[in-house]
């Protein structure tokens, strides 16, 4: 099977008119876990939105290619047609829409008309998951992610991810409220994903999550790019050692963002 | 459009109209006195609304009785459509305009001393029981203009009376089915439920082609005694021609309770009053509706719980969604007197705009006179949040899947609340095809 590719080249992005991401160079290919790591605020979650398409997020430069193609003119729908998938850190709620009709539509959302998932199937591949996740099969008669507590969002968002099996996953901060049997629970969901068709990107605080998802590669940002990459034994000494080895390094001062505090 | 005052319709033919139909005195007297009330009366003022343009006079009274059928099979198929037929209790009524063709009963329903029955009937054969709430402790002839002509011309409706102690299971479904297209409804509907009683009744009202210009004034009324609990379901699509008053009201003694999930999806004009009075301690009321307004059409909602029990509680919940150059206004209010201690009232009033041009107000009101209550409201006008879009597309919907599931999962608090399912998938039809 052919190896799939995402290529980011000198990427800027904008919210509001201040630039957060500048001049973002990765590559990612199927059979790779890349892991993003970095403080607060320095453009991670926001890298990871821009990406998918995000409302609020303004590309002013640089290009997204899957294996040659365009991203950032397809439509949001397109991208994940196309084969990306973005777990994402406060996923919305939608009232009224069950769990288990959300994902089937989603999943006959990628398929040709005529070519619908059968009920069966659909129910027995969603049960055999969530199985995994270990979510009690209430939640897929829920509405989505309505009064859902952190974790359970999270693993919903898992849940979505081993259901629509994306070529293309990035999981922003899926680690993030979790507590160790939770984070045990998700990270063998997407370690179940892995395999040569499959390529991902891990956006962290904590080296933590990587104990569990071991990365191929790390890379470090600071002020809206990579400013390190290495193998796991980066992440390592980054949990050990903290981040300000890397600024004594390079000679940065303030690891941020422009004047943005917070992770947007 | 002119506001023609003078009716049709006067005293001397309201009183052959109630002789025709065989109508007890005490009947025949009401309307009379209702009809000369609405030469005086004037038209209700509904809040932001103004409704005297609005045709509530040129319309075709009775469209003259229709032959009863036998068989379901040969109704109007999307009649048929409705008809609950995953049971063998069947409890159905049909009414082509205003007279009943079709009826079936379960023998335990007959056995319980249940009454289920067209008003006609009921006025004949159970004059002296439909007299004690008919126009009784929830509406007065003399609110204005519409309820009086109400009285003066009502020319179909039903009649529910459960027994006291007395629980019915399966469903009570009435169709009102209006074939032709001049002719008026003045439907009046009574439930009737005893102490310690238990009764679902679930009604449609619909017409499949436009109408020429005509009227619905419904008034239904629901008593809930004590310890009875009441689910009124309502499902109103009439089509564009009909201009529509309709008012649903409850009476809730102590420890009741009355469930209301109404999806307002008529196609004309229409001012609706769905109020609940609280009249006993501990009673309960829950108010849900759904509408869409489309095209031009112009409504106004009310839905209001008057608390005079204590304990009492009440609940409003009113999704709305607008689009073309629709315009809607969406009254919620919660009035507790004085005396009601530790009464609860709570509302939401949600309006999804998806039309510049469309018009949507939510308007939650609190009259509070005592101090001893909880009571909150929330109320929003707005588009569908770009957020659960960006979410929803990026699992692979696109944008239309994605505000379909949204319009969707905004009008399913109506929807899943129905009794029967094939009332439910009628709705969701009716959704999808109003919204595109």
């Amino acid at each position: 099977m052919a190896a799939s590719t995402i290529k980011i080249e000198n990427l800027h992005v904008e919210i509001e008119g201040s630039e957060i991401i500048k001049d973002f160079n990765l590559e990612i290919n199927t059979g790779e876990v890349h892991a993003i790591m970095g403080p607060n605020g320095t453009g991670k979650s926001t890298l990871a939105s821009a990406i998918m398409g995000h409302p609020k997020y303004e590309i002013t430069q640089g290009s997204v290619h899957l294996d040659g193609e365009n991203v950032l003119e397809m439509d949001v729908d397109e991208r994940a047609k196309a084969g990306m998938f973005l777990a994402m850190q406060y996923p919305s709620e939608i009232s009224g829409v069950t769990n288990a009709d959300f994902m089937r539509s989603a999943i006959n959302a990628r398929r040709e008309e005529g070519d619908e998932i059968s009920l069966m199937k659909f129910i027995r591949k969603m049960d055999e998951k969530m199985d995994t996740l270990e979510m009690d099969q209430s939640f897929s008669q829920r509405y989505l992610n309505e009064g859902f507590s952190g974790g359970e969002k999270k693993r919903n968002e898992i849940l979505q991810l081993m259901m629509l099996e994306p070529r293309f996953a990035i999981l922003d901060e899926i680690d993030s409220g979790l507590d160790i049997d939770a984070l045990k629970v998700v990270s063998k969901g997407v370690n179940d994903m892995r395999n040569p068709e499959f390529g991902c990107l891990i956006i962290t605080h904590y080296q933590r999550l990587l104990n569990y998802i071991k990365p191929d590669k790390v890379h470090v940002m600071m002020q809206g790019r990579i400013v390190k990459s290495g193998g796991a034994e980066l992440a390592e000494r980054l949990e050990a050692e903290g981040y300000d080895w890397i600024k004594d390094e390079l000679g940065i001062e303030n690891e941020q963002v422009g004047d943005q505090q917070q992770e947007a | 459009m002119s506001v023609d005052t003078k009716w049709t319709y006067d005293e001397d033919y309201v009183k052959e109209y109630s002789q025709q139909r065989g109508e007890p005195n005490w009947l025949t007297e009401e309307r009379l006195a209702a009809a000369r009330l609405a030469d005086k009366l004037e038209l209700p003022k509904p809040e932001k609304t103004n409704i005297k343009t609005w045709n509530f006079t040129e319309f075709k009274h009775d469209a003259g009785v229709k032959e009863t059928i036998d068989d379901v099979e040969n109704l109007h198929e999307d009649v048929q459509k409705l008809i609950d037929r995953s049971t063998d209790e069947q409890n159905l009524i049909v009414f082509r305009d205003g007279h009943p063709v079709y009826r079936s009963v379960s023998k335990r329903l007959e056995e319980q001393g249940v009454l289920f029955m067209d008003i006609e009937t009921a006025a004949k054969e159970h004059g002296d029981l439909l007299r004690q709430y008919f126009m009784g402790k929830a509406v007065n002839v003399d609110e204005h203009k519409l309820t009086a002509l109400h009285v003066a011309l009502m020319n179909g409706g039903t009649f529910v009376y459960v027994p006291k102690n007395v629980q019915v299971e399966a469903p009570l479904q009435v169709i009102y089915w209006q074939e032709d297209p001049e002719a008026a409804l003045f439907n009046h509907v009574v439930v009737a439920s005893e102490d310690n009683s238990e009764v679902t009744y679930l009604e449609n009202y619909v017409s499949f082609q436009e109408e020429q210009k005509s009227v619905a004034n419904i008034v239904a009324e629901v008593y809930a005694g004590s310890g009875a609990k009441v689910s009124y379901g309502g499902v109103d699509h009439l089509e564009k021609g009909m201009t529509t008053y309709v008012n649903r009201r409850g009476y809730v003694e102590k420890d009741g309770r009355i469930d209301w999930a109404l999806g307002q999806m008529n196609e004309g004009n229409t001012v609706s009053d769905n109020t609940t009075i609280l009249a006993g301690d501990g009673s309960y009321a829950d108010s849900k509706s759904v509408s869409i307004g489309r095209g031009d059409q112009s409504q106004n909602f009310w839905t209001h719980i008057i608390h005079h029990g204590k304990h009492s509680d009440g609940q409003i919940l009113t999704h709305g969604v607008m689009k073309d150059k629709a315009s809607s206004i969406f009254n919620g209010v919660t009035k507790i007197e004085h005396g009601a201690t530790k009464s609860n009232g709570e509302q939401t009033e949600r309006v999804l705009m998806l039309s510049e041009k469309a018009r949507g107000d939510a308007n939650p009101i609190l009259l509070i006179d005592e101090d001893d209550v909880t009571a909150g409201h929330a109320a929003s006008v707005g588009r569908i949040d770009p957020l659960q879009m960006f979410y929803l597309m990026s699992r692979g919907l696109p944008r239309s899947e994605a505000e379909r599931l949204v319009i969707h999962g905004f009008l399913a608090p109506v929807v899943n609340e129905l009794p029967i399912q094939s009332v439910k998938d009628r709705l969701r039809e009716v959704i999808e095809r109003k919204v595109y």
